[in-house]
């Protein structure tokens, strides 16, 4: 405790020494109350002040030790009002000060009043400090099957540049064992709280040391750094990537971790760890994962209805462990982007859902559609800003990210912010119609392709060769569709004979029989000049035998139909009887159908090359 | 009737309607081999899975960071601590270039997914893109309708779903691509005698040398084929063409990537087709010859050079044995020979054959990875000969190799599994197309009969036939085109056996009933294919193997998350400096996932390292500590099944690390762990076993989870019950006690320890350290 004598008779000489106090202003009424149950230390002051002096005073000063350099929200708010504004408060503007002759080791803010105090005049200020790291463990490693231990330490007499008529101070405790707590007069315990005083008359700068040491069970959890995504989509989303990379900064612990005695009794042997997270996600938050470093995370257990999650670490946090995580979700946009004269404006929260939460470091990006301009932020408290661009899927010039840092964020630090911009509404059109004429631009490149000669040279051999061949299959084909025609034709005789066997009709078939041969010898003559072609090509020179082959094997085989279809026109005129023709017709029938077969094998052969 | 240019119009439409459908057919085997692999991703996560991947996404990672110089330089300090390793020298980077690229291509085109989702994904398009080379492939052998059916096979064969699900992103999962395109272009080579396709085809050997060690498979088996040909008489200017480009360009392609170098033409895997090269060389000299010389001059050319070419040969001979012979391992690696003597491994390497899938299969394994394949092959080769054309002898040829591969090694199951879908593409399609010809065949004589009393029924029925059959029939005919590779020179040979074939075909017509029961049974035999594969996919194979789930008896679902938390706590909670010691199989995740360096891995490449990691496992506490100690290692990290039932902890594990140990370092003896030569943990088991490291790590503590200390993968209670860690304490241990991470105590203060030796200490420790003092620890 030597440090702390020593701070004591500083303060006490500064005290006596700065004799000239600073304004005629007095602490008519302080009421403290310390609120200790979690790792977040928050400080609630009112104030009554008083101006006792002559002349106006428009700025309040608060005095804070140094060494409690992370103060990490301050806020004044007065009620100046009785009764019923008081709910109303006016957040007061805070900033930190240095009037001359103010000890060293206290760190001085001033709130500058929207109504300077006149001579008599009252008011009273409501301040919040909240701070963060001054719960020191105590000791410092504990082993598993420890409690956590924590010491706090501040001034039981409010610490203040002005006197203080009465002051009380009532500090509020976790439902624990407390272990020591320091005794001065008008100390009084009840339950889980300490009340010390009330005092009355205290000088500017008055001091008494108070420490207390007690259990705390609540996680100790530090995000030493959180970048939090936002990415507007004007198609309806916006959703939120938050990195977390969290420590437990409570006692640290030493020696084994046995998951048997963890598992056997967990909230003996293990706990001051931290095993689990819950984070307040907005209403109608959707599509939420929760991703690790090694992939998905699978212990999910999400009350969706509430929009609590519980994020449960892949090991129990014990102190001074880490570990790091993602979680993403969607939420629509409706509820955060709004239009405002012709510019529209997103309107999101600042910090971590997460309860409880303390962040040394936060980078919040907010990722806008590509073509966004005029871009502002209004912040409700000061960061550092800068802006940046981002690629991603079909972009020409990336989007604009305006990337806010703010160290040191705490729970109240989570309050909304605005980032206004402008953005052309047919600018949605341009991805849609990028992919459109994408594809338009490969079919056309494909039908491009496919009727553009791209051989080099016109001349080569095998370009002519291919070009020779190309007219040789077409003649070819033409034959084989001739053929194919000639056998068509085949069957109508065939189909009439076989009406002549059912009706009798020898007129018709005779004039099918008529029509057949017109065909054929149409079919005929066309043939030749394409059998010409192909005997004067060279190209075709392996096929030819063979084309010329079934141009006869069809020939024969027109010539039997012809043959039988007349044996059996004239059975029938001379009225034969079925069995007779049949004998005739025969040895016509069985030529046909070889031939027939021939033919069809030699178009098969044919249609292969 | 049709005008000529109806007709004409008609051919081609149906031309260009057969090309759209298999066209699509294909894209949609294709799609149906990339999402058949995707089942790990929706029943787990997008994530790596097992070992080697996680090694391979490393790399990746380190080539999209650093780039492809700094790749080939990268000298890896987290690994073989602390030797090192040299990973651009000795990775085949063929699988890390291609995601890398992939990535690359992705992110220039601003799509900007992550190093992992790429490497996750590139098993199942690569196996799209297997496919569809399979398609190619078993068309140039059979025609499109067996390419089709081979492709849709091997879509979802589960052997080589397997090897590449999402996530298994492994060497094999795109060198079975390389492997299969490689032989298609050498086919394609050999069909058409194009130059072309010959450098094509020596670039893609050159993409599988750099993919995977499995290319010696390629550059022997090309020759032997080579060799065949040549044997049967079937040289021709073509077989030369597809053959000697190849081995040129192809072995000096090889010797540019690092990992194969002088290898290329230094090792017996080699030698082969330089042999091959030299014998084919020969021959086109002699019918070179044999073109410009006279019958009679021939024939005494003939005797002049046989005799010069045996003295030739036989010098060669000499050499090359000599060369061989001078080599210890007789110029083979140890995995190569493990191929050609199956029980080479067991005998002289246990670590290799320590890894499960380097042990040979059983039989099941050939029924749950390739199914009813197993049972087409037959048929395909059967196929194969009628009639047997040069790319046709090459499959068959292909398949009996990789039979007897195989049979060597279960993870060459791989390389069989194409060989089985092309065979059994083949005896599908063919037996389909007979089947069916014969159901029309049979279809229009039946309704021709009604009309017999005409008298010209069957005429009828014939052209009917004809006309109905014509789209079947160009498929069929399709297959026959390959064999008539050379339309202008061989003609006359080629229209022999088509035209003989055709009037086996028109013999081949079988009853009615008997095909339409037996088209039935195919199709069953392919449902019962299919919905194995799926089963296969989604059941067996889809596990990424480092989250494990089970179901509880009320059909709940329990995830087994242990590595990855052991894992994250490691990387979170540990110095980035320090060294992790485990048994080598956690070795690549441990560095790729926690990034810690590790004493040994997953490759391999150092027995002595492995060696003495398993002494330190198999010594009692106090020798290990001190082989730790020297190694600089903070932490030990054993995975312990005992309490969920996990089989594969480390403690079945442990007989290998005594076995590897015991080889380099003689006085772990693998008889002191074994009792009558069981291996046990239970009260019977031998104290050495018990008061070896493993063992402890492994136990401690575990009695008093349930008071006896069953073990549930052992099924017995373990032997030694309480005992106390002197030189290692637990500092983590994961939700299901899977992996237990212990810290060396640091050494003790000396005064300290003698003045306070603890009276309490049970005999047990005492033993223990009598027992160390007389063991010798390898590092000192």
């Amino acid at each position: 405790m030597g440090f702390w004598l020593r701070f004591n008779l500083l303060v006490f000489t500064i005290a006596i020494l700065s004799t000239p106090v600073l304004s005629d202003l007095i602490l008519s009424k302080v009421d403290r109350r310390i609120d200790l149950t979690s790792q977040i230390v928050r400080i609630t002051s009112t104030l009554k002040v008083e101006n006792a002096g002559s002349g106006l005073v428009s700025e309040v000063l608060l005095a804070f030790q140094s060494f409690r350099l992370k103060i990490w929200y301050l806020m004044a708010t007065t009620n100046e009002g009785k009764g019923k504004t008081k709910s109303a408060g006016v957040s007061l503007p805070v900033e930190i000060a240095n009037p001359k002759g103010m000890p060293p080791a206290l760190t001085v803010y001033s709130v500058s009043l929207s109504k300077a105090l006149g001579e008599g005049d009252t008011m009273s200020l409501d301040v919040l400090a909240v701070f963060t790291h001054t719960l020191k463990p105590f000791p410092e490693k504990i082993t598993q099957a420890d409690i956590q231990l924590v010491l706090f330490q501040d001034s039981a007499y409010y610490l203040s540049p002005y006197a203080v008529k009465f002051q009380s101070l009532s500090i509020k405790l976790p439902d624990a064992r407390i272990e020591s707590y320091t005794k001065i007069e008008n100390t009084k315990i009840h339950g889980s709280e300490i009340k010390y005083g009330p005092y009355e008359n205290l000088h500017p700068f008055s001091y008494s040391p108070l420490v207390v040491h007690f259990e705390i069970n609540q996680p100790f959890a530090v995000a030493q750094e959180l970048v939090r995504e936002i990415e507007v989509s004007h198609w309806g989303n916006v959703q939120v990537t938050e990195h977390y990379n969290i420590v437990h900064e409570g006692a640290k612990s030493e020696g084994e971790f046995s998951r048997l005695e963890y598992q056997a009794r967990p909230h003996i042997r293990g706990s001051s760890a931290i095993r689990h997270f819950v984070a307040k996600l907005p209403p109608r938050a959707h599509s939420i994962i929760i991703g690790m470093k090694l992939g998905i995370y699978q212990h999910l257990i999400c009350g969706l209805i509430l929009k609590e999650l519980l994020i449960e670490p892949r090991y129990p946090m014990f102190g001074g462990w880490r570990t790091a995580f993602i979680i993403g979700y969607s939420l629509p946009l409706q509820d955060f982007l709004f239009e405002l004269e012709g510019k529209r404006f997103l309107n999101i929260s600042f910090a971590s859902p997460i309860n409880d939460l303390v962040i040394d470091n936060l980078v919040v990006k907010v990722v806008l559609p590509e073509g966004s301009r005029d871009l502002s932020v209004s912040t409700p408290f000061p960061v550092k800003q800068r802006q940046e661009s981002k690629i991603s899927h079909l972009d020409v010039v990336g989007r604009p990210v305006i990337v806010l840092e703010k160290a040191d964020v705490v729970p109240e630090h989570n309050q909304y912010f605005q980032i206004h911009y402008s953005f052309n509404k047919l600018s949605m059109l341009r991805e849609p119609f990028m992919l459109i004429s994408g594809f338009f631009f490969l079919f056309v490149a494909c039908i491009v392709y496919v009727h553009v000669d791209l051989s080099i040279s016109k001349s080569s051999a095998s370009y002519l060769a291919k070009l020779q061949w190309d007219e040789v299959r077409a003649t070819i084909q033409q034959v084989e569709s001739i053929i194919n025609q000639c056998l068509a034709t085949h069957e109508k005789i065939e189909a009439s004979l076989r009406d002549l066997s059912r009706i009798g009709d020898v007129q018709a078939c005779k004039t099918t029989r008529k029509t057949a041969d017109g065909l054929l010898k149409e079919h005929s003559k066309e043939l030749k000049p394409l059998l010409a072609f192909l005997q004067s090509s060279p190209a075709a020179a392996n096929i030819l035998p063979k084309v010329e082959e079934l141009v006869a094997k069809e020939r024969e085989l027109q010539e039997r139909w012809m043959a039988k279809h007349s044996i059996i026109v004239d059975c029938y005129e001379k009225k034969l009887g079925g069995r007779e023709i049949e004998n005739r017709v025969a040895p016509q029938q069985q030529k046909v159908v070889a031939l027939r077969q021939e033919v069809e094998d030699l178009l098969e052969y044919i249609d292969e090359i | 009737m049709a005008d000529p240019e109806n007709a004409k119009e008609a051919t081609t439409l149906r031309y260009a309607f057969g090309n759209v459908l298999s066209f699509f057919i294909l894209l949609l085997i294709g799609v149906l081999a990339f999402w058949i692999r995707l089942f790990s991703v929706i029943k787990y996560e997008s994530v790596i899975h097992e070992f080697d991947p996680y090694f391979n996404y490393r790399v990746t990672q380190f080539l999209t960071k650093n780039g492809i110089y700094d790749f080939w330089n990268w000298f890896d300090d987290r690994t073989w601590y602390p030797l090192g390793r040299v990973i651009g020298g000795t990775v085949y980077p063929g699988l890390t270039l291609t995601a890398g690229t992939i990535w690359w291509i992705l992110n220039s085109l601003n799509i900007p997914l992550s190093v992992e989702t790429v490497c996750v994904f590139t098993a199942p398009i690569f196996s799209a893109f297997a496919s569809w080379a399979t398609y190619l492939l078993t068309k140039e052998v059979k025609g499109a309708g067996a390419g089709l059916t081979a492709a849709a096979l091997l879509a979802m064969v589960p052997s080589y779903i397997s090897r590449s699900v999402a996530g298994s992103y492994d060497n094999e999962a795109v060198a079975i691509f390389a492997l299969i395109f490689t032989f298609y272009l050498y086919i394609k080579t050999l069909n058409t005698g194009s130059l072309f396709y010959a450098t094509l085809n020596a670039l893609a050997y050159f993409y599988m040398v750099c993919s995977w060690g499995g290319y010696t498979f390629i550059i022997n088996l090309i020759p032997m084929h080579v060799l065949l040909c040549i044997v049967t008489g079937r040289y021709s200017s073509r077989l030369y063409i597809a053959y000697a480009p190849l081995v040129v360009l192809g072995t000096l392609l090889a010797a540019l990537v690092p990992v194969v170098g002088f290898n290329a033409v230094m090792t017996s895997e080699h030698f082969a087709s330089f042999l091959v090269f030299i014998i084919i060389h020969v021959v086109a000299f002699v019918y070179y010859i044999k073109g410009i010389l006279s019958p009679k001059m021939f024939k005494v050319a003939v005797t002049l050079v046989v005799s010069v070419g045996l003295v030739v040969c036989c010098a060669v001979m000499a050499i090359l044995i000599a060369l061989v012979a001078s080599s210890p391992t007789k110029g083979w690696s140890g995995r190569s020979l493990s191929l050609l003597d199956p029980t080479y491994a067991s005998k002289y390497i246990p670590i290799i054959a320590s890894v499960s899938e380097h042990q040979p299969p059983t039989w099941p394994s050939y029924f749950m990875d390739i199914n009813v394949l197993a049972f087409l092959v037959p048929a395909g080769i059967i196929a194969c000969f009628l009639p047997l054309s040069d790319a046709s002898s090459f499959v068959v040829l292909y398949i009996v190799t990789s039979v007897y591969f195989s049979g060597v090694m279960v993870r060459l199951m791989l390389v069989l599994a194409p060989a089985a879908c092309v065979m059994s593409g083949i005896a599908l399609s063919e037996s389909f197309s007979v089947f069916t010809r014969s159901i029309k065949f049979q279809l229009h004589g039946l309704s021709g009969s009604s009309q017999v009393d005409s008298g010209d029924a069957s005429s009828s029925t014939v052209v009917a036939q004809n006309d109905a059959g014509k789209a079947e029939k160009t498929e069929d005919t399709a297959k026959e085109r390959p064999s008539k590779k050379s339309k202008k020179k061989e003609k006359g040979i080629v229209d022999k056996p088509s035209l003989k074939a055709k009037i086996e075909r028109r013999l081949l017509v079988l009853p009615f009933e008997a095909s339409i029961f037996a088209i039935l049974l195919l199709v069953l035999l392919g449902a019962f294919y299919v919905v194995h594969c799926v089963w296969a996919a989604a059941e067996a194979y889809s596990a990424p193997s480092i989250v494990l789930t089970s179901y509880s008896h009320d059909g709940g679902l329990h995830v087994f998350d242990d590595f990855r938390e052991a894992y994250a706590w490691l990387s979170h909670n540990t110095e980035v400096d320090d060294k992790v010691a485990s048994w080598w199989d956690y070795g690549y995740q441990t560095t790729a996932m926690a990034n810690r360096t590790v004493i040994v891995d997953n490759n391999t490449w150092n027995n002595t390292h492995i060696a003495t990691v398993g002494t330190a496992m198999s010594s009692p506490e106090k020798a290990a500590w001190e082989i730790f100690n020297s190694l600089d290692v903070k932490y030990v990290l054993v995975v312990f099944g005992g309490l969920v039932g996990y089989p594969s902890d480390d403690i079945n594990k442990f007989l290998w690390m005594v076995r590897i140990g015991g080889g380099v370092f003689p006085h772990i003896k693998e008889p002191d762990y074994l009792r009558d030569g069981q291996y046990r943990i239970d009260s019977q088991a031998t104290p050495t076993m018990l008061n070896c490291l493993m063992y402890k790590l492994s136990y401690y503590r575990f009695v008093e989870t349930d008071g006896r200390g069953f073990d549930r993968v052992r099924q017995t209670e373990i032997g030694k019950k309480n005992f106390k860690l002197t030189h290692f304490e637990e500092v983590f241990t994961t939700h299901h006690w899977m992996v237990r991470i212990y810290k060396l105590k640091p050494p003790r203060n000396r005064i300290r320890g003698k003045t306070k030796k603890p009276r309490s200490k049970t005999s047990s420790t005492t033993r223990t350290k009598r027992s160390a003092a007389t063991k010798r620890n390898p590092w000192h």
